[in-house]
Parts: C-alpha cells; sequence; structure tokens
C-alpha cells in the first residue's frame, strides 16, 4: 500500500506524522510519499490533499502537471481525502472569491464551496462537532475554513456548523472544512484508511 | 453545533494558521495591484506595508504601522491572507491591525520600536503574531509571549542574504546542541539563553523549534530563496526584492517556483532565467552600525 500527501505547501508534516500514527494504531503497514512533482501520484492507493493556501496549491498543481493525475485517479476511484483548502480543490464550484483569482479547482466533489465562509484569521475557531460516521464529538480546527454551501444528490453530509457543511463524502472523496492533522484525534484519519484498505 | 459554542485564538489556531503558510513565499506589498501580482505569481500571504525596507532604510526617520487605508484595500484586493507590521512594543497598533482584519501581525525591526524594554504580549490577541529572531534565546522569548511564528531577522531590505544564513545557522545548530543533553543540562542552557525551560525541554525533545519558523532579511533571488529552504526554513518571506526588482511579475513567479523546487538545481537553473535583474541592495559592512536593524528588539 502506498498512500501520497501532496506536498507542495501548507500542513504536509502534520498529515503524514498523523497517517504514520493511525496505521501503527491499526497495526497495518504502508508507504508513505510525499508528492511535489508528477508521476508519484498514479504509484499510490490513496491520496491526501493537505491545507494550506488554496490558491498557490490551484495553481502550482496545474503547473506541475500533478492536477490531471488527480483526476485520472479520482476517476479510477482512488480514496482521496482533501483538508481545508484541499476541500476547496476537489470542489466543482467556488463562490465570487474562488472566481476572483480564477483558481484551478479539480472539479471531482459535485459541490459549492464559499473560500472563507466563517470570516478571516480573527474568526477562525475551534469547536466540538457532530460528525456522522464518528461514535463521539471530535473536536475540529477550523482555519480561514471554507464549507459547502451547495451539493448535489449523490453528496453524503457527514457534519455542520450552523448551515455550513463542513465535511460530506461522495464516492471515494472525503472533504473536510477543518484540519484533523493538527490534533491527536486520528479518528478520521482512521476512517480515510478503513477505505484505503478496503477497496 | 451552534455557532455561538466556537472558541477563538486558541494557541492551536494561532499556530496553526502558521503551519499552513509553510513551503510558502509571503510577499511585501505597498498597493493593492502589487498584492494582486503577489497573488497571482503564487504568494501565500501578502504583508501590507507603506513602502518596502530598504525605502524605508533610504527614507530615515521614523518607521510606523501603514496607513490603515492602505492595509484595507490590500485587504480588499486579494483573497489570501494579509500580514501587516506593528513597532515592537505598540500593542496599540497592534489592536488597530487586528480590528482591521489582518490575519497576522508582525511585530518587527524593520520599524521604529516603540518601546525600548517590552515586546507586544501577544497572548492577549485573537490574531497570531510573528517575530524576528537572530538566535535560539530570542526565538524562544518571543514563542514565550505569544509568538505563532518565527523568522529570521536577516538585515531587511539590503538584498544581502549572509544575515539570514548567519541566523538561520545559529538556530538550527542551537536546536541542535540541545540534542543529548540531560535535563539538569537543559535548566542550565535555558539559564544562559534567557530563554523558559518549558520552551527549551520542548524545543530539544521535537529537535525544531515548537512553531514554524521562516526565513526574511535580505533574501532577493530564486537561488537566495532555495539556499534559506536547503538551510530548513519553513518558508520565506521576501521584502524589497520583489517590487524593486527589473521584473517584479516574473521575479516573483520564480521565486514561488524557487522554493517548490529548492532542492532540485536544474529547475532552479530553469526559473532563475529571464527574470532580470534583481534589487541593486547594499552589502551589509557597508552599513553605519546605527543604520543596522536586526539589532532593535531583545
Amino acid at each position: 500500500m502506498r498512500i501520497g500527501v501532496i506536498a507542495i505547501q501548507g500542513a504536509v508534516s502534520e498529515h503524514v506524522d498523523a497517517l504514520e500514527h493511525a496505521l501503527l494504531e491499526r497495526g497495518e503497514v504502508a508507504e508513505i510519499v510525499t508528492i511535489k512533482h508528477s508521476g508519484l501520484v498514479p504509484t499510490c492507493d490513496g491520496l491526501i490533499l493537505p491545507g494550506g493556501e488554496s490558491t498557490t496549491l490551484g495553481s502550482l498543481l496545474v503547473r506541475e502537471g500533478i492536477a490531471d493525475e488527480i483526476k485520472e485517479a479520482a476517476a479510477h476511484g482512488m480514496p482521496i481525502m482533501g483538508t481545508c483548502a484541499g476541500l476547496i480543490l476537489l470542489a466543482k464550484e467556488g463562490d465570487s472569491q474562488v472566481e476572483k483569482t480564477h483558481q484551478d479547482l479539480l472539479s471531482l466533489m459535485d459541490v459549492k464551496v464559499n473560500r472563507n465562509a466563517f470570516g478571516r484569521q480573527h474568526e477562525s475557531f475551534e469547536a466540538n462537532l457532530d460528525v456522522s460516521v464518528l461514535d463521539s464529538q471530535y473536536n475540529a480546527v477550523f482555519i480561514r475554513a471554507p464549507a459547502i454551501v451547495e451539493y448535489g444528490n449523490d453528496v453524503k453530509v457527514l457534519s455542520k456548523v450552523g448551515e455550513f457543511v463542513v465535511a460530506a463524502e461522495q464516492g471515494n472523496l472525503l472533504a473536510l472544512a477543518f484540519h484533523p492533522e493538527l490534533t491527536d484525534d486520528l479518528r478520521l484519519h482512521q476512517y480515510f484508511l478503513d477505505r484505503v484498505f478496503g477497496r | 453545533m451552534e455557532l455561538e459554542k466556537l472558541r477563538h485564538g486558541t494557541k492551536l489556531i494561532k499556530r496553526g494558521f502558521a503551519k499552513m503558510q509553510k513551503g510558502g513565499v509571503i510577499m511585501d506589498v505597498t498597493t493593492p495591484e502589487q498584492a494582486k501580482i503577489a497573488e497571482e505569481a503564487g504568494a501565500v500571504a501578502v504583508m501590507a506595508l507603506k513602502s518596502v525596507p530598504s525605502d524605508i532604510r533610504k527614507a530615515g526617520g521614523v518607521a510606523r504601522m501603514a496607513d490603515p487605508e492602505v492595509t484595507s484595500a490590500i485587504i480588499n484586493a486579494v483573497t489570501i491572507p494579509v500580514m501587516a507590521k506593528a513597532r515592537i512594543g505598540h500593542f496599540v497598533e497592534a489592536e488597530i491591525l487586528q480590528a482591521l482584519g489582518a490575519d497576522m501581525i508582525d511585530e518587527s525591526e524593520v520599524l521604529t520600536p516603540a518601546d525600548n524594554f517590552y515586546h507586544i504580549d501577544k497572548t492577549a490577541f485573537t490574531v497570531p503574531f510573528v517575530c524576528g529572531a537572530r538566535n535560539l534565546g530570542e526565538a524562544l522569548r518571543r514563542i514565550n509571549e505569544g509568538a505563532a511564528m518565527i523568522r529570521t531577522k536577516g538585515e531587511a531590505g539590503t538584498g544581502d542574504v549572509s544575515e539570514a544564513v548567519t541566523h538561520m545557522k545559529q538556530i538550527m545548530g542551537e536546536i541542535r546542541e540541545l540534542k543529548g543533553k540531560n535535563k539538569e543540562e537543559l535548566i542550565m542552557v535555558a539559564r544562559d539563553i534567557e530563554a523558559p525551560i518549558e520552551l527549551v525541554l520542548e524545543t530539544a525533545k521535537m529537535q525544531r523549534l515548537p512553531v514554524v519558523n521562516f526565513a526574511a532579511g535580505g533574501i532577493a533571488t530564486p537561488a537566495d530563496a532555495a539556499l534559506m529552504m536547503r538551510l530548513g526554513a519553513d518558508g520565506v518571506f521576501v521584502g524589497s526584492g520583489i517590487f524593486t526588482a527589473e521584473k517584479p511579475e516574473a521575479m516573483a513567479k520564480a521565486i514561488v517556483e524557487a522554493v517548490n523546487n529548492y532542492d532540485k538545481p536544474e529547475v532552479l537553473a530553469e526559473v532563475s532565467k529571464g527574470i532580470g535583474s534583481g534589487m541593486k541592495g547594499i552589502s551589509i559592512s557597508s552599513i553605519p552600525d546605527e543604520q543596522i536593524l536586526q539589532t532593535r528588539g531583545w
């Protein structure tokens, strides 16, 4: 098994650490590769799109030729987890903020996102969330976080803050508006790994 | 989940914000137009300023927080985070920047210090702070005051990368030296470098600073940026280096690509072509002592 973490920019080492701990916890072995260039995504069995700055990530994914590889892999059913900026990149449609920067979205999930739905850094927050696939509350860290504001019939909502959808899945794609890599709670990484190993 | 149960401004959120900048380039801008160029080039954030450090150096006089109108205009022009500089110790400038919506505040030696003894109590703010440091003790003192990110001081506005190199190597070397020391020896180190023991222990264990550590101060070319990444920086600030270069757009884009490919000399060679000449710069040794910025703050 091979799990890729897109490593262009952002919370990369945190996702790698979380994956390592999660693998240890479940007693399974997988190689974790950090990806900055084309050629590696097709060799993976699962992929994480970390948080960072979505504008930067989006344009470098295209410049490095990784974007098309991700689309291809997603079409073949590779489990992909996008967190924060990763959620924006997975989306089909963005709000005016996203449009303004001519951002390159991967257009994989049938959702519309608001780039900074909750506001600027001053409004960033932690909150105890109910996530439908977890058996107890989950302390989630939202940093200038996006949110899903519209979604198609194939999208399953996993969690909401007010009216905003902050966790959702569609087939092999899992999108989180917050940062599971910043806390010690590994349940969402485990949920993702269940999909990788369950294929 | 109800909106009123949200917790704001925690240490995790502040340090987490800085982590999202890792592997990125943060660019100094003085107008909304420049901010858009930086965003298009792939900057992860911009630093809103009245003038870039090399111009501050030329102008002399007292350098203060930028005009709030300019800062607001820059905030409205881009979707990436906007940082802004407050004078060392000037907590009211910092409060104003927080009220304006700045995403991170740089308590910066580039501006004229407002307090000769104390830095800002950064734990009292909801937004995170970045502070400059030249060695491990200085970095840990700033973190203890609540800084969520550290950057080398370097020597801003010079285009001479040597001081940033010195500071990065100093901090990295001091962290390596902590390895293998027992607790009583680490207590002695904490006393010597005037840093809190808890942070020294944490740094020794993690073998890195407890917060994100960027390079800043004199970075002027794609090769400079890659050099700082090779020395272990989590990302880079480029101040005067972009908008005093001959072709700012090309320089900005090339530095972003250099940071993403810092360990690939053949890519660095390609991105360094056709970007025009870098900022003229001024070598550190020709600057009189009283005009050195890095010795501000303690």
